[in-house]
């Protein structure tokens, strides 16, 4: 990829590292969330929701 | 229309959100490698920019999606000022940090397109600061709707900034045109069409597909949590008052 590739690599990196990043810190805050509202009986635990929607 | 007043009931709208998420992950993993091939692999050198064109592939979508999102923090802001749209002040508090993102990798991305082909990685021109501004005022809107102890108070502030601050969006579009900049003017979105050879285009396009559905993905899940957050929320404040 030629004396460039240092560079290309680097930006494919940083989308790696944000949108990875951001992606793991929202789907980990939603199953924080989830917790909690399981923990405070105010939802149903996941294998009573997907019973339920059959 | 009547689909937005569907999705209006928070409720309905995490149910909705839940049925179309595996289908949408799966839809944004294969759009991703297919781009990435594209991007990659299969797309020539640019006669100009030689290989550094690849950095394009991923900096033009990260500034479209970027400039959308904030149009997008504008629209629900005034929603939520007009309307009182109950869900729109949870979508902007999730859509405003994958903005915050994608603005980001917008900015790194071009400043490391711009050493090898400008021979220098900033420079203050009218487009790459008007940029830097969106990403100042996608901050700032996290900052205003977390700020208050009253969330309401919070997302009323902030969408009064998203609606001030959509008058960036113009300025970054056409700054090219306005002032004499070192950034380069429009090659896709501009009258008359593309400019660029399909050979470049198609894992732009490629790319573009699965970063939007990446944002779409990231804004359910966040606000999916927003809604959860909120209930935890009422909660507690409905046990604090019983006791």
């Amino acid at each position: 990829m030629s004396d460039h590739a240092v560079f290309i690599l680097s930006a494919y990196l940083v989308v790696l590292v944000v949108l990875g990043g951001l992606t793991i810190a929202s789907l980990s805050g939603r199953n924080k969330a989830r917790r909690e509202l399981t923990a405070r009986g105010l939802e149903r635990p996941r294998e009573q929701r997907a019973r339920a929607s059959r | 229309m009547a689909d937005l007043h569907f999705l209006a009931n928070p409720a309905r709208f995490r149910r909705f959100s839940q049925r179309v998420m595996p289908s949408l992950s799966f839809a944004t993993g294969l759009a991703f490698l297919v781009g990435l091939y594209f991007a990659l692999v299969q797309s020539p050198p640019d006669y100009q920019q030689g290989e550094t064109v690849r950095i394009m592939f991923v900096h033009v979508p990260s500034a479209w999606l970027s400039m959308a999102g904030y149009a997008l923090l504008a629209v629900l802001g005034a929603s939520l000022l007009v309307w009182r749209h109950p869900l729109a002040a949870l979508v902007a508090r999730a859509a405003a940090p994958v903005g915050a993102c994608f603005a980001l990798v917008c900015l790194i991305t071009g400043s490391l397109w711009g050493r090898p082909m400008w021979g220098t990685y900033w420079v203050w021109d009218a487009r790459l600061t008007s940029m830097l501004l969106l990403f100042f005022l996608y901050l700032g809107h996290i900052a205003l709707s977390r700020a208050y102890d009253d969330p309401d108070r919070g997302d009323r502030a902030a969408a009064i900034l998203a609606l001030i601050g959509a008058i960036n969006l113009p300025i970054i579009k056409f700054s090219v045109d306005w002032w004499n900049t070192l950034h380069q003017p429009a090659s896709v979105m501009k009258l008359g069409g593309p400019s660029i050879h399909p050979a470049i285009l198609t894992p732009l396009l490629w790319m573009a597909g699965s970063l939007l559905l990446l944002f779409i993905l990231l804004v359910l899940v966040r606000t999916e949590t927003e809604i959860d957050r909120r209930r935890l929320e009422i909660a507690e404040l409905s046990a604090d008052q019983a006791a």
